[in-house]
């Protein structure tokens, strides 16, 4: 009798530490797996939107903020009345459910009216970035930039084509023709199509109608297509151009200056030699 | 014949709503009908009520976007829709998902598996657990998190715009809820089922249970896919309290003694009031 109490304050003792490794090993558990599931979450997430070649419909915001604004919704392909945009696949590489065009295919006929933007209910694709005047404009859309790669246009090889040029609908505008003599011949011209990303929308009927195997004209989104001067640089000729730089801020300079005088770097060969 | 489609209206009715508005969303894209446009995020109802996802518009909010005025009158019309009939009957009466799950739990049953695996292995707050995340994630990556993994748009996407490699989706939550997890994606991970769960928390139309009439043959318990929320069956005549449950009323029919039944909420209150004064 008297050896059968300690073994049940035993038991139980082993039972309230059980109770307590189990409690912690749950909480272990808890937090193993939502930090696995968090990473492998985010890791996903941040790479599938990391995709930056893709051309958006027009009056979107800027990828960034376009990425967190679109809810998915579909409307903008709906309201396409030329079947130009889709909503991205699992296994089209692009962030998925978001609305995208490929020119190539099916290029964004520039629809007067812009249907594709007042219906979008969260404002991913802003209707006054497509406004001016108090009217809807698409001509100042900038879905993109086409981008001409000369080696392989045919139209800088000396054969005349201005394919792109006649499917402009900013004709003249966005694309122009530049004459240039052809020295092979001696009396012809070379025709040579040139972009101007001012009135260049990105619609990309330039890229559809490109006649060479793989489109020679291609639009890629502005962000990609184009470089930037910065604030270092002003067209000092063109009075306009100040504003650009108007709130330039050069910052501070960390590097110090080097105190040996220029002529020193000349004469100053005592590290070539060895001691 | 008769009595089998009485012992099935309700099931019948949900697969009735969850095509017909499968239908009615393919129809506006392919065939430009006017009646239900847009997809399960975001959509508008007779080209006029705009309605949407409002926990697609809390991560948009977590990641920091500007919450447009259209989105938030959508969002408003959801949340009050489903308070007042109930959270999760998203999940039961619209989700394209729940056919899928429901085909998995109907094979289990069939087969057995609930005999052999008889406590599940995982808790079902995990689906709380992953809105938190999905708000971090949404915050600190300034994009929708769930949005971009979430298998239910992919699916309800995939019928309406076309699947591309959705098919995955709908397989892998399939085998899912078959074998590893009862009621796996719907009641345990996914975070709209436990954003719902939460909203129903304040939901008016309630199953009620009655004591008086159940024989305790626990068919109800079978074929629920929120068992949890059946605690009071053979104990008390309450009605079922928790937002969890999605009004599926699959344990209204399945109920041969009319011990469970749909009832308003602030009638249950009155009635039991009168019947407390009564006593």
């Amino acid at each position: 009798m008297s050896n059968n109490i300690p073994e049940e304050e035993n038991k139980e003792k082993e039972i309230k530490s059980t109770d307590r490794r189990l409690f912690l090993l749950n909480m272990a558990r808890t937090v193993g797996l939502t930090a696995l599931g968090g990473l492998v979450w985010s890791a996903y997430v941040d790479e599938v939107t990391a995709s930056t070649l893709i051309l958006r419909p027009p009056g979107a915001l800027k990828e960034k903020d376009f990425l967190k604004t679109c809810i998915k919704c579909g409307m903008c392909v709906e309201a396409c009345p030329f079947d130009t945009l889709f909503l991205a696949k699992p296994g089209d590489n692009k962030p998925l459910g978001t609305p995208f065009f490929e020119p190539r295919k099916v290029p964004c006929y520039m629809c007067t009216d812009i249907p594709c933007v007042p219906v979008c209910p969260t404002g991913a694709l802003d209707e006054k970035s497509v406004t001016s005047e108090g009217k809807l404009d698409i001509e100042i859309s900038e879905m993109g930039l086409a981008v001409i790669d000369k080696e392989s246009c045919i139209a800088f090889w000396g054969i005349q084509c201005d394919a792109c040029y006649r499917a402009c609908p900013v004709l003249g505008d966005a694309i122009s023709v530049e004459y240039r003599k052809n020295e092979r011949t001696g009396k012809h011209a070379y025709m040579e199509p040139v972009v101007h990303s001012d009135y260049c929308t990105g619609c990309g009927l330039c890229e559809h109608a490109c006649v060479t195997q793989k489109p020679a004209i291609f639009v890629l989104p502005r962000e990609v297509a184009m470089g930037k001067a910065g604030a270092h640089y002003i067209k000092g000729w063109d009075k306009n151009d100040e504003a650009r730089v108007k709130d330039a801020y050069g910052g501070t300079t960390t590097t110090e200056l080097s105190k040996r005088s220029a002529l020193d770097s000349l004469n100053d060969s005592g590290s070539l030699f060895d001691d | 014949m008769i009595s089998l489609i009485n012992k099935h209206k309700y099931l019948i009715s949900r697969r009735f709503t969850q095509i017909g508005i499968l239908v009615l969303y393919f129809g506006a894209n392919a065939y430009g009908w006017n009646i239900l446009i847009g997809n399960l995020s975001s959509s508008l109802l007779f080209g006029l009520i705009p309605m949407s996802d409002p926990y697609a518009a809390l991560q948009m909010y977590a990641a920091g976007a500007l919450i447009a005025t259209d989105l938030l009158i959508g969002v408003g019309i959801v949340v009050l829709l489903y308070m007042f009939v109930g959270g999760r009957v998203f999940c039961s009466w619209v989700c394209p998902v729940n056919m899928i799950t429901d085909l998995s739990n109907y094979l289990r049953r069939r087969f057995g598996f609930n005999l052999i695996q008889k406590k599940q292995p995982a808790s079902r707050n995990i689906r709380y657990w992953v809105i938190v995340m999905s708000l971090v994630i949404s915050f600190s990556l300034g994009v929708t998190a769930f949005e971009f993994i979430s298998p239910i748009s992919m699916i309800h996407r995939g019928v309406v715009f076309g699947l591309g490699f959705g098919w995955a989706a709908m397989l892998i939550i399939f085998l899912f809820d078959l074998f590893v997890l009862k009621n796996g994606w719907c009641g345990h991970i996914c975070p709209l089922g436990g954003f719902y769960s939460l909203i129903g928390k304040f939901s008016f139309i309630r199953v009620h249970h009655n004591v008086d009439n159940c024989t305790e043959c626990m068919k109800c318990k079978e074929v629920c896919s929120e068992v949890q929320v059946l605690h009071m069956i053979t104990k008390e005549s309450i009605p079922v309290i928790s937002g969890e449950c999605t009004n599926c009323a699959r344990c209204i029919e399945v109920c041969d003694d009319d011990a469970l039944n749909f009832s308003i909420k602030k009638l249950i209150k009155n009635k039991e009031e009168s019947q407390n004064e009564i006593n």
